[in-house]
């Protein structure tokens, strides 16, 4: 069973038709032990970085996911779920995100051409790592479906880059730990594939 | 670097697809879940579907139709049609949309834009704007095109953008099923006054016109049809391949 993080942020419907659609089931949950006995985590995520982070704090569930984390069971941080994965986050202010991935969520603005706009929304080719098992069923410049202001820069946890103005972080991983900037449950194929390559991790 | 967006707009009646439609492969044309499932397989990428129903049973047939949709169906959906306050919002969100447009609920309440921008985002509130040119300047049009508002257009959008619409669906009266390609002119004056994305509306009747529209203004976004797609008049792979023979990145 896969476990979606509810801590109240957002609205996670689609996110649990798109593991139906292949076939797995997915619970969202805000139940710790659902969340321990699942044998995989989401952390979704929309709207701003720190009342975020607070909601999930205020649950707890932050703890519980760590844990997990640290016991080597797959997560998965999608969208601003990813952005809290890191270390901290520049969205007004400066705030400390999890810790599970090293480095920084920086804004677009100022570091991208002002033609460009912000938020980067839309489809955007992904320039993967190669031979990971979790991209075992997508291809390289394989177009996935954005919806972002602020980033993560690239670093060596970073498995799939992408372009706009700058060179980002569009997927992260590290062990059992990885994170998508981009939505894979509105991503059409592509997202599919990328869940399915998720939930076939061993851990 | 992004994509151009190609997008088709499904006007739903009572739970059904209306303008008629012509497809060979389909069972049920009117079908909104099977023709968004056709659509998404071909490359569509992203769906707008607009409630014109005006009765209260309608109005939870289509919840019913979009909840459906949503769950099938993994591209971004936009939702629009009598939407007029934030619980509007909250209740097509709740069934799976993505991002909220609004038209005739924003003229008769503009802070009906900041109210929802704030709650959900700007990236989730899209102004829809029904536009004809009246005495050599741009008109807002009410009512699905029926009633002169009197306001100028290209300020109404510039302030629902700076109140917090994240994305402007311009729709020319002026060539609305003339058939004759996109209102460049018009486009091109909204597209100078905002920093958000543009979406053309109106006039396409053809691949080539999509070529056109992304040809002369290039920094616009998406282009949206609903009957040339409907009636397989233009095939989205085709189109797609048009573009990206043009040197038009799509996906």
């Amino acid at each position: 069973m896969i476990a979606i993080i509810d801590y109240g942020v957002g609205n996670l419907f689609s996110l649990k038709s798109s593991f139906c659609a292949i076939g797995q089931e997915a619970k969202v949950t805000d139940d710790a032990d659902e969340i321990r006995k699942a044998d995989k985590i989401i952390l979704p995520g929309v709207g701003a970085f720190e009342d975020a982070v607070k909601k999930l704090r205020n649950t707890g569930l932050d703890l519980v996911l760590k844990e997990e984390a640290e016991k080597g069971k797959p997560v998965m941080g999608i969208c601003l779920g990813m952005q809290m994965l890191f270390e901290r986050s520049f969205e007004y202010g400066c705030h400390e995100g999890l810790g599970l991935i090293k480095g920084d969520i920086i804004p677009f603005e100022g570091e991208i051409d002002s033609s460009l706009k912000i938020p980067h929304i839309g489809w955007n080719a992904l320039e993967i790592k190669e031979d990971l098992p979790i991209f075992k069923y997508i291809k390289n410049g394989d177009h996935v479906y954005f919806v972002h202001s602020y980033f993560a820069e690239v670093t060596e946890e970073t498995i799939a880059k992408c372009e706009y103005g700058t060179v980002f972080t569009a997927a992260v991983g590290k062990d059992n730990i990885y994170g998508c900037q981009f939505h894979p449950e509105k991503s059409g194929q592509v997202g599919l594939n990328i869940l399915k390559g998720f939930c076939e991790l061993g851990g | 670097m992004i994509t151009k967006r190609i997008i088709p707009c499904l006007d739903v009646k009572n739970g059904r697809v209306v303008k008629g439609t012509n497809f060979k492969n389909l069972n049920d044309v009117s079908s909104p879940v099977e023709l968004a499932r056709y659509y998404s397989e071909c490359g569509a990428d992203e769906l707008v579907f607009y409630d014109i129903t005006a009765s209260f049973e309608g109005r939870q047939l289509f919840i019913d139709i979009l909840k459906e949709v949503a769950s099938q169906i993994f591209i971004p959906l936009t939702v629009g049609g009598g939407i007029n306050t934030v619980e509007d919002f909250d209740r097509v969100l709740k069934c799976g949309a993505d991002k909220v447009s609004v038209n005739s609920g924003a003229i008769k309440n503009p802070d009906l834009i900041s109210q929802a921008a704030r709650l959900y985002g700007n990236q989730c509130v899209v102004l829809s704007a029904d536009i004809k040119r009246v005495d050599g300047e741009f008109r807002i049009f009410a009512k699905g095109g029926r009633e002169d508002t009197g306001i100028e257009a290209i300020g109404w959008i510039k302030k629902c953008v700076e109140m917090g619409a994240g994305e402007v669906v311009v729709n020319s009266i002026d060539t609305d099923g003339v058939k004759k390609g996109f209102d460049i002119e018009m486009l091109g004056a909204v597209r100078e006054v905002v920093n958000v994305p543009v979406i053309a509306s109106g006039g396409a009747g053809s691949a080539e016109d999509f070529v056109a529209l992304f040809k002369e203004i290039p920094d616009m976004d998406a282009g949206l049809a609903a009957s040339i797609f409907h009636f397989s008049e233009v095939l989205i792979p085709d189109l797609k391949k048009l573009m990206k023979e043009n040197g038009i990145n799509v996906r």
